[in-house]
């Protein structure tokens, strides 16, 4: 190093340079092609610029590389690490598009899902039916037991001391007004539960039980009440119409809660991370597809309840709906997806 | 070379593509990914106000159909909004939300395939539980002022194992990163930097080889981050100290001296790489 002054001007003194000179048309193209896949899509690439992609890609993950082992620049290596991860990502993360996901969900995606949570499905109706009996058979047996099970707020009138007409009103009055609002309210309030009892799962599924047990004991509490005044049957059918999807959709929630956090607590011969994510995305799948169920209660609450006050037709309609849930989730022949 | 910052190390991962190359995927840090949340929020919670106000303005002359109608859609809005905001940004072609892109964030599958809508849904549903079930919970309870040191105790609990279980473990996973498979990069776009040596240089110092024996690769790039920062402080301390250690007389120019200097040590180091001798420090 003792003769620098020997080398002519132009002469690049390091490798970085070399290289930086004869592949930064390279990168360039490809940060400005990958920047364009970012903000937009890969649909608004000319065809050159899509044929060129690859190749580009290959040559600076190469270009990476040979700079790593032979140039100290590290502002180069940083920008070509960037860039081969942005282009990375672009190229093998390449998103579904919407439409399609959206298809793939309700072809195959949310029924394979519903499917393969089937025990934890089964075990959660068991446990809100067991609750609802229970709770049923305790305040038949003694009324007070109904305070206990039910907050004030929630009864509104609905308690072991209402009259038998009074019942009756609270199942045949019409709201019309505020209607859609309620069904709304209803809708999202819900969700909200399907979701936490899906996070809840995560706790090694306690609380999400406790969550589905508590759902039932309201059922039964409520259920015995009117019972109590000779009513089964106008109750069961005011809880028919939409009852059969709104618990249908709690319980595959619950189970997607239960799955994760089985998962977790015992993960057999997987990994313990492996086995949490297989759950976590069949879980996640369940439970957007219980959140659609549960508009779908609310519309059958908010609005079939209150304009049909039919018992048969209530709950007509409420077993319809149950059947074609349960063979859609359980009967329909999937083929295998092909997407995701 | 005390004074320039040292790149931390601990958040770099091995990730290989297929084609065989260490990408060397650098994770988010829980600071700027605390930061980008908080962002999230406030904009969500901006959007919110503005959109109630503007619906109150249009409420206030519309009929009762009118009201019920804008009332049914401020309780979807406002639940698609606390509960797709993250999910729909990030199952977008830059897998970020707002406040993830500012940061320079965004969210990947570990095992580097394509981030699925049911990983994106996992992973913010678990949110849940980690911020908004605490906080809506202190928040019900101290409306009716029946938040006593109990249940506050036990929601800050609560939120607190969640809130630092990324700091718990080593890839800084959320429980909802954990339970979904995917993991917060940093990715950001930066241009090429300019080539620092270049080829219209012209060396106006020479050094004995005994000078360009002193340092290796780290102190070289960390030379290196100093002349581009340029921060005269910063210049000024380290040419002092390359001019101690190497015996060299001061010459009243740090820039230039410190320039010529990292030219021929990287040219020097260069060499001997070339023939396999790769030195990583000064202690190797």
């Amino acid at each position: 190093m003792n003769a620098p002054l020997a080398l002519p001007s132009d002469v690049p003194r390091v490798n970085a340079t070399r290289f930086r000179q004869a592949h930064e048309e390279d990168w360039e193209q490809l940060d400005r092609i990958v920047s364009r896949m970012e903000k937009r899509s890969i649909r608004s690439l000319s065809d050159e610029d899509l044929l060129a992609l690859p190749s580009l890609y290959r040559t600076t993950l190469s270009s990476l590389s040979v700079a790593r082992d032979t140039s100290l620049d590290r502002a180069l290596i940083t920008y070509l690490e960037r860039l081969c991860t942005r282009a990375y990502f672009q190229i093998y993360g390449v998103k579904t598009p919407a439409w399609r996901q959206l298809t793939g969900f309700f072809a195959h995606g949310w029924p394979s899902a519903v499917r393969a949570l089937w025990r934890e499905t089964l075990f959660c109706v068991a446990l809100t039916f067991g609750a609802a009996l229970l709770a049923y058979f305790l305040i038949r047996s003694d009324p007070t037991w109904f305070y206990s099970i039910i907050p004030q707020g929630l009864a509104e009138g609905r308690d072991p001391t209402a009259s038998a007409a009074a019942l009756r009103a609270t199942l045949y009055d019409k709201e019309q007004d505020w209607l859609g609002v309620f069904a709304t309210f209803l809708f999202t309030h819900n969700s909200q539960i399907a979701i936490f009892a899906f996070a809840l799962g995560f706790a090694f599924a306690v609380p999400t039980v406790l969550l589905i047990l508590y759902n039932g004991l309201t059922l039964g509490a409520f259920f015995a009440v009117f019972a109590a005044k000779g009513l089964a049957p106008n109750v069961t059918g005011w809880l028919m119409i939409h009852g059969t999807t709104e618990i249908f959709a709690i319980c595959i929630s619950g189970a997607a809660g239960i799955r994760i956090g089985l998962a977790i607590a015992f993960p057999g011969r997987a990994p313990r991370m492996d086995s949490a994510v297989g759950a976590g995305r069949t879980a996640a799948t369940a439970m957007a597809g219980a959140v659609i169920m549960l508009a779908v209660a609310g519309l059958l609450e908010g609005i079939g309840r209150q304009t049909i006050t039919s018992d048969g037709l209530r709950m007509l309609i409420g077993s319809t709906v149950l059947v074609a849930w349960l063979s859609y989730f359980y009967a329909l022949p999937l083929r295998r997806a092909n997407g995701e | 070379m005390a004074s320039s910052a040292v790149q931390p190390r601990g958040l770099k991962r091995t990730f290989i593509t297929p084609e065989g190359v260490d990408l060397r995927l650098e994770l988010g840090s829980a600071g700027s990914r605390a930061a980008a949340f908080i962002i999230d929020v406030l904009m969500i919670v901006a959007i919110l106000v503005a959109a109630t106000l503007a619906l109150f303005y249009v409420a206030r002359g519309t009929s009762t159909g009118g009201e019920q109608f804008i009332a049914i859609i401020w309780l979807i809005g406002a639940f698609v909004l606390r509960n797709a905001w993250f999910s729909l940004f990030e199952m977008g072609g830059r897998g970020a939300t707002p406040g993830k892109r500012m940061l320079g964030l965004r969210v990947v599958a570990r095992d580097g395939a394509r981030l699925t809508g049911s990983a994106v849904i996992a992973r913010n549903a678990m949110r849940e539980i980690e911020v908004f079930l605490p906080v809506s919970f202190l928040a019900d309870q101290s409306v009716e002022g029946l938040a006593d040191t109990f249940l506050v105790v036990f929601a800050l609990l609560w939120s607190g194992i969640f809130l630092f279980f990324p700091l718990f473990n080593r890839d800084h996973l959320r429980v909802g990163d954990l339970v979904a498979g995917t993991w917060v990069v940093q990715s950001e776009k930066s241009k090429l930097s300019a080539d620092l040596v270049g080829t219209s240089y012209r060396a106006r110092r020479t050094f004995p080889k005994a000078a360009l024996e002193l340092y290796g690769i780290y102190e070289l790039q960390t030379l290196e981050d100093v002349l581009r920062k340029e921060n005269p402080d910063a210049i000024v301390t380290v040419a002092a100290m390359i001019r101690a250690k190497a015996g060299l007389p001061d010459d009243g120019d740090d820039y230039g001296f410190l320039y010529d200097y990292y030219v021929a040590l990287c040219a020097h180091l260069e060499a001997n790489m070339m023939v396999g001798r790769r030195r990583e420090s000064k202690f190797a």
